[in-house]
């Protein structure tokens, strides 16, 4: 194995890379190491990322246990700009006081989780595909607990860390049963000799029970309420955009390579789960006050939607799922953005604090706006496009049905973000949130997501790249 | 740069200087200098479409022009008008130049206001001049969606919920047309070619009978909704009594044309046999709403509330005239969506009009009002007399038009039909008398509407280019009508070839 074959593992590498010198640096600095070492990890990351974006062959490496190609790749490139977007919002948050003592952990585990999605997504096994998976999720139930003089913050972590893993079980005893039937666990042995028997049915439930888990569908989604409110902004955006879309990415290329042969079979398991999961994150949505729970439950409703995209099957869905992700990423970086900076600054996050934020925070709330639009699915911002081919893939599958449900529940998701910008531009209020200027980070993450939202459907090159490397069942 | 653009390009960059302004004289007169030009524009349009015509451009559509947008799934920007679309857009600028004097003194948010509200033209621009399913159907929404903050922002009376109810209902309209859409871009390469959501291409081919089936319904109900066909009307009274003047003024006048327009070109275009055989169905619920709307009309006290309801039964008959499917009542159908677009834009006018001085709405409340606003009061008549039907303006050519034509259908459902909706012609000149005759004649019962101060220059300014264009297509209505004639050709053929 040549020297340039490990290249083929660019992004791990290079991950692994930044954090040895993120903790290396943190020894060597003298002083008040947080003011020195949020710039220098954030532009460590910013060179990762755009060293991702260079080419790439395809290839597999340890006799297939990791592969990659060039959908992988954009996979890989679509989180790390999520996360660069949410090193650069948490930057103001990393300096408060309580926080100065641990900013490098932070970014450390931040980057070992990340280092974990990357192996996750692509592993060509079982066994590489569940060291990924832990090494994504351990890290982060310890994030979720990071402000630990906070009661809801020590809970989050604790419920986070306590199911996920029971769910970790629960998969495990799916991929235990499907060496059993099948004699393997790589992925190009495995698929070769699935023919729906009934334990491999019964062991593909198992597995998608836990995959179900990561991406929080109902009916395991109890966990993402309380653990997105308990745990710090940056951790929550990071859970409801990072950690879903690695896991969105791993089960829509297994569904598609692994369990090709069970199409029929999980599609119907898709079918039902988006139908509820749509629904009920939906309904729970409307009713929460907090914007924190409020955006949890949003997220929740979100991955159902994901779902269109897959259960069809074909290579549009892979396109549409990516491409919604990365669209999903600006826009619920954008809000969650938003809710931080104001969070930060007076501390409220509940919907009614938001009335009359227009009148003395213009451009914050029509941020928050069009990150809500882009959400909900309004033209001519981005989120539009990606629930359009969503649907578009969907029906391309025959499941026009599914595709109704699908937009009916838009119209639902559509009334509770209009009740948010209802509060931000039509209430009145006594006591508004009072003007302020955030500080540089703080508006250049917006300013990212802002361009993202309104630039990532308008031109069509980004959707036709993702293109061009989708594959289908 | 094809001309067609512009009409998207004027209204955006109105938008960009508009949030260049400071303080509320700035911001109206960008907007109104930005959608003066789109008028003159609009006007432009007209005679270069005229032009080509008479130089013997015998093509579908003219000034057509394509350019490729998501290449993978074919969805590309097409635009291209026929003599319809060119109506519309004519109507379209006229009421959001009224529109615009109209709202003339709104001081609050006034820079706000007037970028929502060029937003929203723009969506109607942009759905009246592109031919591609998905373009539309994203003008469509971006036409709705500012709506909801127009409403709940600088909306009078229980605004919120209003707004809500207003903006959930026809994005709930658009989820069905979006299943529709999707549906016929499935459906339209029975030969096994490149799927496309140009209408042109897929006018040419003939969608499989099981489809045209489950996307007729759903398309038609979906544009139905803004069309405010029974019952899915509700929107629509609540919407316009709580909107804002200009608002109702554009709302009533031309977002709810396109429901109209969209029911036409693309349920009735695209899939003429299920047309057929299923516009029964809707031709029912669209006699209940002409009748319905009317009776409405007459039991309200409100003024905005009368003139929603009245809405709802003109609009009912543009559906109600397409379904009837023969030439002559979808000439009518056009002229009758043109004519109610500028009456009842007018009407909406006068009313805020009327409401900023006597501040209230309610009919009961106010008399006598011809002798102290007598402009505002003589132009009022007028629009009363347009809206039941006076020959010499434009509610007449229509109305005439539209049963004349449904007459022409021997069999005895049509028949049924068309007597039904006839008796809608009395019970509008019930409501409309009625009002005339309360509001403005009688003794004044209110001693502080003797000081009310009679029309602005804007004001004049927005009732006046209203009036003119109701007196003319009243006047000289061949003009329009041949216009719209040459381009129901391609409809008609589609749905003859469909018996």
């Amino acid at each position: 194995m040549g020297l340039e074959q490990y290249l083929l593992m660019r992004h791990e590498l290079v991950l692994t890379l930044i954090t040895l010198i993120i903790l290396i640096a943190e020894l060597c600095i003298k002083g008040d190491n947080s003011r020195k070492i949020r710039p220098f990890a954030i532009i460590l990351f910013f060179i990762a990322t755009v060293v991702g974006f260079l080419p790439l062959g395809e290839g597999s490496l340890f006799g297939g246990m990791f592969q990659t190609n060039g959908m992988i790749l954009i996979m890989k490139n679509v989180l790390n700009i999520g996360v660069l977007i949410i090193f650069i919002q948490s930057y103001t948050w990393l300096g408060n006081e309580e926080n100065k003592i641990k900013v490098s952990e932070f970014f450390l585990l931040m980057l070992s989780t990340l280092i974990g999605m990357d192996f996750m997504i692509s592993s060509g096994d079982f066994l590489m595909f569940y060291i990924g998976l832990e090494l994504a999720t351990i890290p982060i139930a310890s994030l979720a607990a990071y402000e630990r003089t906070k009661t809801k913050s020590a809970e989050a972590g604790i419920k986070l860390i306590l199911s996920s893993a029971l769910s970790s079980g629960i998969m495990l005893y799916g991929i235990s049963m499907l060496y059993g039937t099948t004699g393997s666990i790589y992925f190009s042995e495995v698929a070769k000799s699935l023919h729906s028997s009934n334990l491999q049915t019964l062991a593909f439930i198992f597995f998608f029970s836990g995959m179900a888990f990561k991406i929080s569908i109902v009916p395991f989604h109890l966990w993402t309420a309380d653990v997105y409110e308990g745990a710090p902004i940056s951790v929550t955006s990071y859970l409801s955009v990072i950690s879903k879309g690695a896991a969105v990415f791993i089960f829509v290329i297994m569904l598609f390579t692994v369990f090709r042969a069970m199409t029929a079979m999980w599609q119907d398991v898709l079918y039902i789960t988006s139908v509820l999961t749509m629904t009920i994150g939906n309904l729970f949505a409307m009713r929460q006050k907090n914007l924190k729970r409020f955006l949890a439950f949003s997220s929740i409703s979100q991955a159902g939607f994901i779902f269109l995209g897959m259960i069809g099957g074909n290579e549009l869905g892979m396109t549409s799922v990516v491409y919604f992700m990365l669209i999903y990423i600006f826009s619920n970086l954008g809000a969650f953005g938003v809710v931080s900076a104001i969070a930060n600054r007076t501390g409220k996050e509940n919907r009614d604090d938001y009335d009359g934020l227009y009148l003395t925070n213009p451009k914050l709330s029509l941020l928050m706006m069009i990150a809500l639009f882009s959400l909900a699915g309004i033209p001519p911002v981005a989120g539009f496009f990606g629930k359009f081919f969503l649907f578009t893939a969907a029906a391309k599958g025959g499941f026009y049905m599914l595709v109704l449900i699908g937009v009916l529940n838009t119209i639902i998701s559509l009334y509770y973000y209009l009740l948010v910008v209802k509060a931000m531009f039509i209430n009145k209020s006594e006591t508004p949130i009072q003007y302020f200027k955030s500080d540089g980070y703080t508006r250049l993450g917006l300013i990212i997501c802002f361009a993202g939202i309104v630039f990532t459907g308008l031109f069509s090159f980004v959707f036709e790249y993702i293109r061009v490397y989708a594959f289908g069942v | 740069m094809n001309i067609l653009s512009l009409f998207v390009i004027i209204p955006l960059i109105t938008m960009f200087s508009l949030m260049l302004t400071k303080g509320f004289k700035q911001a109206r007169l960008v907007a109104a200098i930005g959608m003066g030009i789109q008028l003159i524009m609009a006007v432009v349009l007209v005679f270069m479409y005229l032009h080509e015509r008479n130089t013997g451009n015998t093509q579908e559509m003219v000034f057509y022009d394509s350019s490729m947008w998501f290449p993978s799934l074919n969805i590309t920007y097409t635009v291209g008008v026929d003599g319809i679309a060119v109506a519309m857009i004519m109507l379209t600028a006229i009421v959001v130049f009224a529109g615009i004097f109209a709202s003339w003194d709104v001081q609050f948010l006034t820079k706000e206001f007037f970028i929502s509200l060029i937003l929203l033209a723009s969506g109607v621009f942009g759905f009246f001049i592109c031919l591609d399913l998905f373009t539309m159907f994203l003008f469509y929404e971006v036409a709705v969606i500012p709506m909801y903050l127009l409403i709940g922002l600088w909306g009078s009376g229980p605004k919120e919920y209003s707004a809500m109810k207003l903006t959930l209902m026809l994005m709930g309209g658009s989820a069905l047309l979006l299943v529709g859409l999707l549906g016929i871009y499935f459906n339209s390469n029975p030969g096994g070619t490149q799927l496309t959501f140009n209408i042109l291409s897929i006018s040419k081919i003939v969608i499989p009978m099981s489809a045209q089936h489950l996307f007729f319904p759903l398309t038609f109900v979906g544009f139905g909704v803004l069309g405010a066909m029974f019952p899915l009307h509700t929107w629509s009274p609540d919407g316009h009594a709580s909107a804002p003047t200009a608002v109702s003024m554009l709302h009533a006048g031309v977002l709810m044309k396109l429901g109209g327009y969209g029911c036409f070109r693309v349920a009735m275009f695209l899939m003429p046999q299920a047309a057929h055989e299923m516009g029964w169905i809707f031709l029912i619920l669209t006699t209940i709403s002409v009748v319905y709307g009317a009776f409405g009309a007459i039991a309200q006290k409100d003024l905005k509330y009368i003139n929603a309801y009245s809405s709802v039964s003109h609009c009912g008959l543009v559906l109600f005239a397409l379904l009837m499917m023969n030439k002559t009542t979808m000439d009518g159908a056009i002229i009758q969506m043109i004519s109610h677009g500028l009456m009842t834009a007018l009407f909406f006018a006068l009313i805020g009009m009327i409401y900023g001085r006597t501040h209230t709405r309610l009919i009961n409340e106010m008399g006598g009002l011809m002798k102290v606003i007598p402009f505002l009061a003589v132009v009022y008549v007028i629009a009363g007399l347009a809206s039941l039907g006076l020959p010499g303006l434009s509610g007449f050519v229509a109305e005439m038009t539209i049963f004349v034509g449904s007459f022409q259908h021997p069999d005895i459902f049509h028949r049924i039909c068309t007597i039904t909706a006839c008796a809608s012609i009395v019970i509008t000149a019930v409501y409309i008398l009625r009002v005339v005759g309360i509001l403005l004649f009688g003794p004044i019962n209110n001693e502080h509407h003797l000081h009310l101060t009679d029309a602005k220059w804007y004001e004049k300014t927005s009732t006046v280019t209203l009036v003119l264009a109701i007196a003319g297509i009243g006047l000289a209505p061949l003009w329009l009508s041949n216009m719209i004639g040459d381009s129901l050709g391609p409809i008609m053929t589609q749905l003859s070839n469909a018996f």
